[in-house]
């Protein structure tokens, strides 16, 4: 007579020692083994879309940097390419050049935290240190330009907030020859480290065909193997001037797939990001950032879905305008509510210990998760 | 140093116990000690600064630390069991804390003097892993209860390869006191047992190589047994569970912390002794150039000391380098690596002493 | 299978060895704290934090409160009545409203900077001040105008008085005006 067993159901609250938010993980266990992991989220919604409903278009922006708030610039960027479109403007070059330089250190900048978050989940304490010493010389760019560290408003509709600081393309320079020896650093402490590989190598196999299906995009689609980056398939701005190339994940220690992948790929994203802004920073050509910013954003009656690579996946938004000064409708697609759903499928047939792992690795911010 | 304390005070009692205490103050102002240069490695190495205002350079925050954990309220959970509960941390110290009677700070100062000293000293460690499962067990928390399991498995399987390689030792010295082990080799760097040991032939030569493995095995096993990463599981905050001692507040706690430091002397102390001299000198002594012998067990008692606190700076930067290990892969590293290198070791070894 | 074994060894003390030598040079490396209430960072010029406003510039014109999006900015406004002088903002416009309240509530502010760009005689804007903690949530509420408790009832009743005057003169003219004959085109 077989036994009956009943799983055990294990409860991680919305309180993490990792940071990655207020999330509750609810995990069906058998002994060790995991064998479903349901995530409850909606601790941390703050009713953005229909916060947008009453505000003025550029009244959202500040809005929208509060969405994924490691990543504000790429939030503002791809609310702002959609409200362009729907108006059908065109922004001066120069604008272009610095938004494009302006989303590639903010790329940098999250992947910092993913990449040291991760490492401070599995145990590394010292990476993490070292990576945000290198993101606060992001910030400080940041910082001289438009004033603040975190959530900049920079981006605004048809220009930006205030044009580069003189000393701007320097600092930028500098910044450039001071990371690439701390890519290496990083590697040497943490990526080829044994005990990293062991604990993150063919764990969290995730197959091309299952993350099409749902709907994973970013990292987490590019480490299963597929070359697809949004600024080389739907160029938007002008990353169509730009060489880069799109690093995707090649099972070097492991197989095409696992959290060692999705890692990797980060690091080498970092990369392909001071390779275009070093392209970007030279020729960025003269001229008035405020020009083209209309006295009163009035879009025709109309929809929009424009998407952009926010630095965790595909960032769309979908505007619908009746003709008014407030928004009608703004729906945001973001990027970590749907690479969430790969938990439960993920984490099937692993320990308990490697749903931190997972979790590291598909990078989610629980602000875009529930805005 | 006992007979040393009878001669003087003549009561048997006494000198027992001032013999008895001198390792318990020593340990005291050690934890005082190395709480703050872990803490202060620890930062620099993340190119930060570390405790900065108590005291010089921090110096007195364990101090502070200290102060506020005695005068926390001593919660006790209502279900638990309350005299296991109080009794697992002192069990926990008195292990750790016991073997230093067998460990020679220097010639004349030797707790006890033993013949089967590293015998002693494995033995009563074991002490702790009963301490452990009753810390886990009284707190009536089905975590901690899953984090004391964990953490006695580790203990007991990493005792296996520290025992290996000790007994490799023992082979090639031909001795189980550690006061003598440590006589033997004498005081100069090259006769070191890292280096071969005393006895200079063909031999010695040969031995070297094995010698840096037994060292490196034994280094990684004490790792495991003192609950350092990469093996901290029950330590850090992993992940769910949160370790055998979660349910301890206040003084209890600290004694867990107290004896997790005196442990970390006491097998840095047991690597020096095996492998790398114990308390002898590697450059002779100032004490027989000065002419002066008396001042000599004065300098092995801080050759000592300074070769335990350079093991211990290891561990700890070996702490901030490394990630975790998980539990299986923990084991793994023990039954299937550790073991069999130490079992060659072994064998290899005592063929060679037999030339 | 063996040889795998005895790679995976020797990988695990290699890697480890790198990793302690990265850690180790960093033990010479400075430290990058600034021990922060004895040593301040430098603030860059544009930084935003805590809002100034100068009232004498200040036109009543209610532009930044209408940019505000989490709506802290509550400004009221009295017409003068003509004759009065409120004097000139520092570019030469000429004020013509008694501001009567001005209130952020700097708990509120988002620091997103959009009520600096509309105002026409730039006279809010966010100066580097990052250390304002209060003991109450009220102290939080930053009052700004200058006009006394007196001062604003005066204004008023002048105000109304003028309306009321002005609504009984154009009554007044509206009755008194002849019967115009209407022309008929001839």
């Amino acid at each position: 007579m077989a036994l009956k067993t009943e799983t055990m159901v294990l409860n991680m609250g919305p309180q993490h020692p990792s940071t990655h938010g207020v999330l509750r993980l609810e995990l069906e266990l058998e002994g060790e083994v995991i064998v479903n992991v349901k995530p409850h989220i909606g601790y941390l919604h703050r009713c953005f879309e229909k916060h947008a409903e009453v505000m003025t278009y550029p009244q959202v922006i500040p809005y929208t940097d509060r969405m994924d708030y490691l990543a504000s610039m790429s939030n503002n960027f791809g609310y702002v390419v959609a409200v362009e479109k729907l108006l059908g403007i065109q922004v001066p070059d120069r604008v272009q050049y610095i938004r494009v330089i302006m989303a590639e250190l903010q790329r940098i900048a999250s992947h910092l935290v993913a990449l040291g978050t991760n490492g401070l989940d599995i145990g590394a304490f010292t990476p993490f240190l070292y990576l945000f010493r290198d993101r606060e010389h992001i910030l400080s760019l940041f910082e001289m330009t438009c004033g603040a560290r975190l959530l900049y408003n920079y981006m605004w509709v048809g220009g930006l907030s205030h044009d580069i600081h003189p000393d701007f393309v320097r600092l930028t320079k500098e910044f450039v020859n001071y990371f690439r020896p701390t890519i290496t650093e990083l590697n040497n402490l943490l990526t080829f480290n044994k005990i990293f590989i062991e604990r993150t190598a063919n764990i969290g196999i995730l197959p091309l065909d299952t993350a099409i299906n749902f709907g994973a995009t970013g990292p987490v689609l590019r480490g299963s193997g597929l070359a697809f980056d949004l600024r080389r398939e739907d160029p938007y701005s002008i990353y169509d001037r730009f060489n880069f190339e799109i690093p995707t994940g090649k099972g070097l220690v492991g197989t095409i797939g696992d959290c060692w992948d999705r890692y990797y790929v980060r690091v080498l994203e970092m990369e392909q990001s001071l390779r275009i802004i070093e392209q970007a920073i030279d020729p960025i050509p003269e001229g008035d950032v405020q020009s083209a910013i209309p006295k009163r954003v009035k879009p025709p009656k109309g929809t929009v879905y424009s998407r952009t690579e926010n630095p965790r996946g595909e960032l769309g938004y979908f505007i619908i305008s009746d003709g008014n000064v407030n928004p009608f409708r703004i729906k945001v697609r973001g990027p970590s509510f749907v690479n969430l759903e790969l938990m439960g499928e993920l984490c099937k047939g692993h320990l308990v210990a490697d749903v931190i792992a997972i979790l590291g690795s598909i990078d989610i911010v629980l602000g875009e998760v529930d805005r | 140093m006992y007979q040393f304390l009878f001669n003087i005070t003549g009561n048997e009692i006494i000198a027992g116990l001032i013999t008895a205490c001198i390792p318990l103050v020593f340990i005291l102002i050690f934890v005082l000690f190395a709480v703050w240069f872990e803490r202060k490695v620890s930062a620099h190495m993340q190119d930060r600064l570390g405790p900065m205002r108590v005291g010089w350079h921090g110096v007195l925050q364990t101090v502070a630390d200290f102060v506020k954990m005695l005068q926390k309220e001593d919660i006790i959970a209502t279900e638990a069991d309350r005299k296991l509960f109080s009794i697992a941390p002192v069990l926990v110290f008195a292990g750790s804390f016991a073997a230093y009677a067998a460990i020679p700070f220097s010639s004349k100062l030797l707790g006890s003097e033993v013949e089967v000293g590293i015998f002693y000293v494995i033995a009563i460690s074991s002490l702790v892993v009963a301490g452990i499962l009753m810390a886990g067990w009284s707190s009536n928390n089905k975590y901690s209860l899953l984090g004391a399991m964990r953490s006695a498995a580790q203990i007991v399987s990493y005792e296996i390869p520290t025992a290996l390689v000790v007994l490799s030792m023992v082979m090639l010295t031909g001795t189980l006191s550690l006061d003598k082990m440590s006589q033997m080799q004498t005081a100069h760097f090259w006769d070191w047992n890292i280096f071969g040991g005393p006895t200079f032939g063909f031999a010695k030569f040969l031995l070297i190589p094995f010698m840096f493995v037994g060292f490196l095995i034994v280094y990684i096993s004490t790792l495991a047994e003192v609950n350092r990463t990469p093996f901290d599981i029950p330590e850090a905050e992993s992940e769910l569970v949160a370790g055998y001692f979660t349910e301890y507040v206040g003084m209890k706690w600290a004694m867990f912390m107290l004896s997790e430091y005196a442990n970390m002397f006491s097998v840095s102390a047991i690597i020096t002794i095996l492998f790398f001299g114990g308390y002898q000198s590697p450059v002779g002594y100032l004490g027989n150039t000065l002419g002066a012998p008396a001042l000599i067990p004065f300098e092995q008692g801080i050759w000592f000391i300074a070769k335990g606190i350079f093991f211990v700076f290891v561990q700890m930067w070996l702490r901030w380098t490394l990630p975790r290990l998980r539990v299986d892969q923990l084991m793994t590293v023990c039954w299937k690596y550790l073991i069999p290198y130490a079992f060659i070791n072994l064998i290899i070894i005592g063929i060679i002493t037999l030339l | 299978m063996l040889k795998e074994y005895f790679k995976n060894t020797w990988d695990g003390i290699w890697t480890v060895l790198i990793g302690m030598k990265v850690t180790f040079r960093h033990l010479f490396i400075p430290a990058v704290t600034i021990q922060y209430p004895d040593v301040k960072v430098p603030l860059p010029e544009r930084v935003r934090n805590r809002l100034y406003v100068n009232m004498d510039d200040c036109i009543g014109c209610d532009q930044c409160s209408r940019a505000c999006p989490v709506e802290c900015i509550e400004i009221e406004t009295v017409k003068s009545i003509p004759g009065e002088d409120l004097g000139i903002t520092s570019n030469g416009k000429k004020k013509a409203l008694w501001v009567t309240k001005f209130n952020i509530d700097i708990a509120k502010c988002c620091y997103c900077q959009l009520c600096v760009f509309p105002c026409p005689t730039e006279c809010i804007y966010m100066t580097d001040v990052y250390e304002f903690s209060e003991y109450e949530r009220e102290n939080l509420i930053y009052k700004f105008a200058t006009l006394t408790e007196a001062d604003v009832k005066e204004k008023k009743l002048n105000y109304e008085k003028f309306a009321a005057e002005k609504e009984a003169q154009k009554a007044a003219a509206a009755k008194a005006k002849p019967e115009t004959p209407v022309q008929t085109a001839t």
